[in-house]
């Protein structure tokens, strides 16, 4: 029985970084203020004191930078770990992230296939206005090449990024700012990885499936906990990996349940929802009960003052089900 | 002109000569090979072009008129050095001895390319040769060079890594973030711009308001150097000196190499449209061609009966490798889902199959599949 200990999302991520950083010597984390300072959010904290400013650096101010140069790293055989500070910020990296770093397999015929992994908090929730609360996740896993991964929990966001960590493809990692604090669970102290192609089945129901990833996991528990005290029956599934996303188990899930509603914080309009309701439809129609649904931010830019009214809450989600549970 | 006024721009006298220390440079046999290599590169630009106005090729981009440079600084390297390319520095691949049928797969895009036919002509990418994939974007490969320099640091390799680029690049983000990155970690990288006047249509009085863009080292805390680009002598001096900082730890070089871009842009390209004829014209007197073979005859080197010899190898060699690369097929269509991600995800499995049942519907019916 290994050890475990109560942590928050920030913990968990620290301690996966440093078991990494341990196990590989050629690891070294990249990005603005996380070597001395510890990372804004202290998810690095620690690390360059351990390992050294050679493996734990803190870079001039410049996301595509950070990215480029990750990239060149990786082709020189180290495993670059970059953070965006904030994923609002990671537009000037998109060239070499889109460009870069998702075509090299392909287009070398896959002579080189640099491995970096970008950690990106992302979200609102936290009075960030337009330029720390976004989600910009459909951006990438629109474009093949790139894994796209959300943690939703202290569990869940060690053994992802551990995973991340190993993968022999590009991740974009995508970490709810949002709860790195609040979401609090037990958490072996050992090395262990989460799968990454697969989404997990949080809570199991029988009349709606609620499908999201991220901060929106959580939310969406809470919305099948007031759910159950009207009689329903909501099953919860934590997507994990937006790219690729694990089809089988929501065609699954939702033969079983007829009934379906996505929920994520980016804007409706081409939100990752769309794909999801799309190829769900597509590959279990006749099993459907009801339309598939989508619940996700305004297409408005994010708000500052009246962001709770832009973020799905879980008694919004509960007004959605109600509806799609008596179609 | 030169910024750092211990490198000289040129070396190279009008009447082939130089001075003695500077003959050490480089001695003869490899004076012989870097001429053989030149006229190659001046062959393949002709032979290709041609091929390209046929229609047997789809796309190609000369480099003639610049082969000093990319000669001279492949010349510098050691064979495991990587060299970050754009499209026009053909006579890089070529003193790297990459075999000329794995050029020629590539341009053509058959099933023999190592790169599998993935993209356009010239894009190439040979890891065992050292040479990075090449993308068309221009300027994503300088932070490449930077990072690269810095993990050959970290894992002591002794590497040094150099990036080509052109001087419309210089006005991209990605040069001001690699040379910024690279000053601040000190990284043995070597940024070698080939200035050759235009970026496609757009000369370079519109690129940059600064007397050079040599200058822009200084901004960044590295040496930065102009040379004659078309001067193989002052190129490898320049050069040379720029890796052997990198080696011993001394950081990187910005070098801003003059030369003059002959040919069009791309075949797509019409030049007469924003430049007169007797341009290039001009400059066919500063030929690096011209000015090594008037510098190998001033030692004694390089009758015309080994220029011709050499051109008429080049040209036989040439024709008979395109014929034997036109024949291979097409890349197999399954290599169109190949080397996304390591393993294909669960999307685009489904989408590879749902093709090949359109695939097999079609299986019996006369015309082709589109």
């Amino acid at each position: 029985m290994s050890e475990s200990q109560t942590m928050n999302m920030i913990g968990a991520l620290n301690q996966a970084l440093d078991l990494y950083m341990e196990r590989e010597t050629h690891a070294v984390i990249l990005g603005e203020d996380v070597g001395n300072f510890g990372g804004v959010f202290r998810v690095t904290a620690g690390l360059q004191e351990k390992y050294g400013v050679e493996r734990v650096m803190d870079t001039p101010l410049s996301e595509a930078g950070i990215a480029g140069m990750a990239i060149g790293m990786a082709l020189g055989g180290l495993e670059p770990i970059a953070e965006i500070q904030f994923a609002d910020f990671i537009f000037p990296a998109v060239d070499q992230i889109v460009n870069e770093l998702a075509k090299y397999r392909y287009r070398s015929g896959g002579q080189y296939a640099p491995k970096v992994v970008i950690r990106a908090p992302y979200g609102g929730g936290i009075r960030g206005g337009h330029y720390h609360s976004q989600s910009p996740e459909v951006y990438f896993a629109h474009t093949p090449g790139l894994r796209v991964v959300f943690p939703s929990n202290p569990y869940m966001a060690k053994g992802l990024l551990l995973a991340a960590l190993e993968c022999a493809d590009p991740v974009v990692f995508f970490e709810p700012k949002r709860i790195y604090r609040a979401s609090r669970g037990d958490v072996p102290l050992e090395y262990y990885t989460v799968p990454l192609d697969r989404a997990w089945i949080v809570r199991p129901g029988s009349d709606a499936t609620l499908v999201a990833w991220g901060s929106m996991v959580p939310m969406c528990l809470e919305a099948a906990a007031l759910a159950e005290g009207e009689g329903y029956d909501v099953e919860v599934i934590d997507l994990a990996s937006l790219a690729p996303y694990d089809a089988v188990a929501l065609e699954r899930s939702v033969s079983r349940t007829g009934r379906m509603l996505v929920v994520h914080e980016a804007p409706l309009t081409c939100g990752f929802g769309a794909e999801l309701a799309a190829s769900v439809q597509e590959a279990v129609f006749t099993k459907l009960e009801a339309p598939v649904r989508r619940l996700g931010g305004f297409d408005t830019p994010f708000p500052y003052t009246l962001e709770h009214h832009y973020m799905p809450t879980a008694d919004r989600i509960l007004f959605e089900l109600r509806e799609l549970i008596e179609y | 002109m030169s910024v750092e006024p211990d490198v000289p721009f040129a070396l190279l006298n009008a009447d082939g000569s130089c001075e003695p220390e500077h003959r050490e440079l480089i001695d003869d046999a490899d004076v012989v090979r870097v001429l053989e290599t030149l006229w190659l590169n001046r062959v393949m630009d002709q032979r290709l072009l041609t091929l390209q106005r046929q229609g047997r090729l789809g796309f190609y981009m000369t480099s003639t008129g610049e082969e000093a440079t990319t000669i001279g600084a492949a010349f510098c390297l050691r064979d495991d050095d990587p060299i970050f390319l754009t499209y026009r520095e053909l006579g890089s691949l070529l003193w790297r001895g990459i075999p000329l049928e794995m050029l020629l797969n590539q341009l053509i895009g058959n099933g023999q390319d190592i790169t599998k036919g993935r993209q356009m002509p010239i894009h190439f990418c040979f890891r065992e040769w050292g040479v990075p994939s090449i993308s068309s974007p221009v300027g994503t490969q300088l932070p490449h060079a930077t990072g690269f320099g810095y993990a050959a640091r970290l894992r002591g390799s002794g590497q040094v890594a150099l990036a080509f680029l052109g001087e419309g690049t210089a006005s991209q983000g990605d040069f001001h973030t690699a040379l910024n990155f690279a000053g601040v970690f000190r990284t043995p990288s070597i940024f070698v711009i080939r200035n050759n006047g235009y970026a496609i249509s757009t000369p370079e009085s519109l690129q940059t308001a600064a007397e050079s863009l040599a200058v822009r080292g200084r901004g960044y805390g590295i040496p930065g150097i102009r040379i004659d680009g078309n001067d193989f002598l002052a190129v490898i001096n320049a050069i040379g000196q720029a890796v052997a900082r990198a080696r011993a730890g001394e950081g990187p070089t910005l070098i801003e190499a003059l030369t003059y871009r002959i040919g069009a842009h791309s075949t797509a390209d019409d030049p007469s449209a924003y430049r007169s004829a007797d341009e290039p014209e001009r400059w066919r007197a500063l030929d690096p061609l011209e000015r090594l073979t008037t510098h190998a005859r001033w030692r004694g080197l390089w009758s015309a009966e080994d220029e011709q010899a050499c051109k008429a190898r080049c040209e036989s060699r040439i024709v008979e490798l395109v014929a034997s690369c036109e024949a291979w097929p097409p890349p197999p269509l399954e290599t169109m889902f190949q080397d996304v991600t390591r393993d294909p995800s669960l999307q685009l499995r489904r989408q590879h199959e749902r093709y090949l049942e359109y695939l097999r519907s079609r299986r019996g019916e006369t015309h082709e599949v589109p």
